[in-house]
């Protein structure tokens, strides 16, 4: 346990910081250049560092791999079920403004609601995409070193 | 709007929308649950309502040019993204459902039987994703949204035909290839989007359409529909960028095979042709060049030696893949005509190819499936063995080869009237020249199936036969009848395709 | 001539880009070094459209919102046009996905084949074929 300590400390520090970046990046998107898709990548690089310094079963442990498939599809799923709501009030799919009676508001709270979804897919897909990779056991043979 | 027919309006008015969202939404479902056959169910579904959503379309578009617009989000074209319907695309997207209708209902059966339990709900997610891709590319009218669709089935599709790996494992670079090539041609049509883009400032197709003709001669349009043609021919496998199709074809599991030899290059060539005579215009004497020097050659080179090739196969399917880029070369030839009758009869070619190869790959599924044989020696007797799939195989054999009263001598005549109208006896000699290679193709696998006595025992392990499930027989005897149908009424299909082609030639600039 | 390439500097960088990219890709038959071929190909029309995108003094155009409400656009400030930039975020995420799935698929064939070699690969299909005597 005493190896790499220096690394594991510095991640305990960084991991709560990359994560609140995420979501800084996130939730300022309306007044500067930012957005789900970047805090999703920034989201999903905590929990790989977090892979990376302690290793895949502690990270498996924290996100489970069928947590990040649920929440990729839930993520999607949110997405299109947004343009259904519009649907169901009888605009075109994915129109806001029905969400809520002033337009400007409904469409805060469209993009708002689409975004989270994107952010939980990109963020579970990332993860996913880095578990199913690491996660395969390599046969290394001597002359690959 | 038009007027509903047979689904409430409130449905219909967003019939363009819910083609696309309910398998894009059904799918991130599929994904979550662990049941292949909860994923089957839902994957049927939304070809169901795709399938309705389809038809009322299609009955929404008969009229003279009548076009069906749908904002998505309410943000009104050219700004939003539009989707635009047409006589063409209407056509294509009841091709795409009904034939991915049928061949879901092959798949319950043929996917339990080659994929394994625990990954059959996420090909089923696969599938829909790629369902909902290529429904997007025929509905939407905005070329970037085009394109995205255009991958999005294409990742879809990549995926599906690697799930082949448990058959065979040269499954996995089959899909690697194609994905390498897909990913070129995608990347392309892209660069191609882009300088239109320049030359424009928008991504509406009917709003470029106008641009573009406001601009005669300008390098940057006649360089992007270069690239855009390239990019679409790869996935179109226009001769000679086919080469990823016939190992795709011959390893992917036979459900995939039978809905990809139905729809996907279909889909790509209706880009073709809504770029060519839609975006931008015949007129133009630089698309007609390029149809009549470019596509028209490789089209017929493409006819002959394809069909050279599928002489030398021994594995049924990748027989028939190459047959199918043989087919796809009798289509692009009728838009090299650059006529209307030409686009007709190309189109009506697509339409007439999806029932023949749906039917002909269906039936080899069902082989597969009841004795494991791929290899077209296996195939030995089987005519005795399992006659009504047989029969059906062999009506599509016909349909293939153009013999009168299937749909492929219907497709096959308006061709050579096509190109008799042009006075182009050249493409008359090459049409009947790869009739007569397809005589001999067929010819080898009908002798095997049917000059045979009945095998004893399977391929499978430990010799088992199985017989033929309802679900796979119910499917591929509508095929096989719609083949000899449209062979003799045939109205209906070619009516369908001089709507499709006077949309096309039309629907640009008015 | 060089007065030309210095104006079309831009474009000039794109197109070695697009050029190294494609050579990755048929030249080497390491289906890794292939898939970065790819992905290197796939960048330079990236900036194929951000180039498009870009005005000259111009901002991210981003509205003002002092009084939280519909926001205020300045009329005498240049913007740049956002437009491509959207596209390309969407062109980027295809991009990851086709990359995730060709490298997928890489893994996959390194444990059925045992290379990553395109003419060992071919080869071990070849023989295989002549094992089963076709």
């Amino acid at each position: 346990m005493s190896a790499h300590l220096i690394l594991r400390v510095v991640a305990k520090l960084l991991i709560p910081l990359i994560l609140i970046f995420g979501f800084y990046v996130h939730f300022h998107a309306k007044y500067a250049p930012g957005g789900a898709f970047q805090a999703g990548v920034i989201l999903a690089s905590a929990l790989i560092l977090y892979a990376l310094i302690f290793g895949m079963d502690a990270a498996r442990k924290a996100v489970p791999p069928w947590a990040a498939r649920v929440v990729l599809a839930l993520g999607a799923f949110i997405f299109a079920a947004v343009g259904f709501v519009s649907l169901f009030f009888g605009e075109n799919f994915l129109d806001y403004n029905v969400l809520l009676p002033t337009d400007y508001r409904a469409q805060y709270l469209g993009i708002i609601l689409v975004e989270i979804g994107v952010l939980m897919t990109v963020t579970a897909v990332i993860i996913a995409i880095f578990y199913a990779f690491a996660g395969r056991s390599p046969e290394i043979t001597d002359e690959d070193w | 709007m038009t007027d509903a027919y047979f689904l409430p309006a409130a449905i219909v008015a967003h019939a363009p929308a819910l083609l696309v969202a309910v398998p894009l939404i059904l799918s991130t479902v599929a994904a979550a649950i662990p049941s292949g056959r909860a994923a089957w169910g839902l994957a049927f579904v939304s070809a169901m309502v795709a399938l309705l959503c389809a038809i009322e379309l299609f009955l929404g578009t008969r009229g003279e040019y009548a076009i069906i617009s749908y904002a998505m989000g309410g943000w009104e074209p050219p700004y939003g993204i539009e989707f635009r319907i047409d006589g063409l695309n209407a056509a294509l997207l009841l091709l795409l459902s009904s034939t991915g209708l049928l061949a879901l209902l092959f798949a319950l059966p043929s996917v339990a039987d080659e994929i394994d339990k625990r990954k059959q709900s996420l090909f089923y997610a696969a599938f829909l994703l790629c369902f909902a891709g290529l429904s997007g590319v025929a509905a939407t009218g905005d070329a970037f949204n085009l394109f995205v669709f255009l991958e999005i089935s294409s990742i879809g599709t990549y995926a599906i035909i690697a799930m082949g790996h448990q058959n065979d494992r040269r499954a996995l670079t089959a899909s690697f290839n194609y994905l390498v090539m897909g990913t070129i041609g995608a990347t392309f049509f892209v660069i191609g989007i882009g300088f239109l883009y320049m030359a424009t400032g928008t991504l509406n197709m009917a709003d470029i359409a106008q641009t573009i003709a406001a601009q005669p001669g300008n390098r940057v349009v006649e360089v992007g529909f270069a690239f855009i043609l390239v990019g679409v021919g790869l996935k179109a496998a226009l001769f000679p960028l086919h080469l990823w199709l016939p190992n795709a074809y011959a390893f992917a599991p036979n459900f995939v095979t039978t809905f990809l030899a139905a729809t996907a290059t279909k889909v790509a060539f209706y880009v073709i042709i809504r770029f060519s005579f839609d975006v931008f215009s015949i007129d133009s004497g630089f698309v007609q060049n390029t149809l009549t020097y470019v596509v028209t050659p490789l089209a017929i080179s493409g006819m002959i030696v394809a069909s050279l090739q599928a002489l030398f196969q021994s594995d049924a399917r990748r027989l028939l893949a190459y047959s199918s880029v043989a087919q796809v070369g009798y289509m692009l030839l009728g838009l090299g005509m650059a006529t209307a009758a030409g686009v007709a009869a190309g189109s009506l070619h697509l339409l007439n190819h999806a029932l023949m190869k749906g039917a002909l790959f269906m039936a080899l599924g069902a082989f597969a499936y009841c004795y494991g044989v791929r290899r077209i020696d296996d195939l030995k007797g089987l005519g005795q063995a399992m006659p009504f799939t047989s029969a059906a195989f062999t009506i599509g054999a016909l349909s293939l080869i153009g013999v009168p009263f299937t749909a492929g001598f219907v497709s096959k005549f308006y061709l050579i009237q096509a190109a008799l109208d042009n006075d182009w006896w050249w493409a008359v000699v090459a049409i009947l020249a790869a009739s007569v290679l397809a005589v001999f193709y067929c010819y080898r696998m009908l002798v095997t199936i049917w000059v045979n006595p009945a095998p004893t025992e399977g391929l499978l392990p430990n010799g088992h036969i199985r017989k033929v499930p309802l679900l796979i027989t119910v499917p591929l005897w509508v095929l096989a009848l719609a083949n000899l149908y449209f062979g003799t009424n045939a109205g209906f299909m070619v009516d369908m395709a001089q709507t499709a082609a006077q949309a096309a030639i039309n629907g640009g600039v008015s | 001539m060089l007065e030309m390439l210095s104006e079309r500097f831009v474009y000039v960088v794109i197109i070695v880009l697009m050029m190294t990219g494609l050579y990755a890709l048929i030249a080497t038959g390491n289906l890794v070094k292939r898939m970065v071929g790819l992905t290197i190909f796939q960048t330079s029309v990236f900036l194929l459209y951000i180039t498009m995108g870009k005005v000259f003094g111009g901002v991210p155009p981003i509205l003002d919102y002092k009084d939280l409400s519909n926001g205020t656009l300045d009329p005498n400030q240049l913007y740049s046009n956002p437009l491509p930039h959207v596209l390309i975020l969407t062109a980027i995420v295809v991009g990851v996905a086709t990359l995730a799935m060709g490298l997928a698929l890489v893994v996959r064939i390194r444990e059925a084949y045992g290379t990553i070699e395109d003419d060992a690969i071919s080869e071990a299909d070849y023989s295989l074929e002549l094992e089963k005597g076709v």
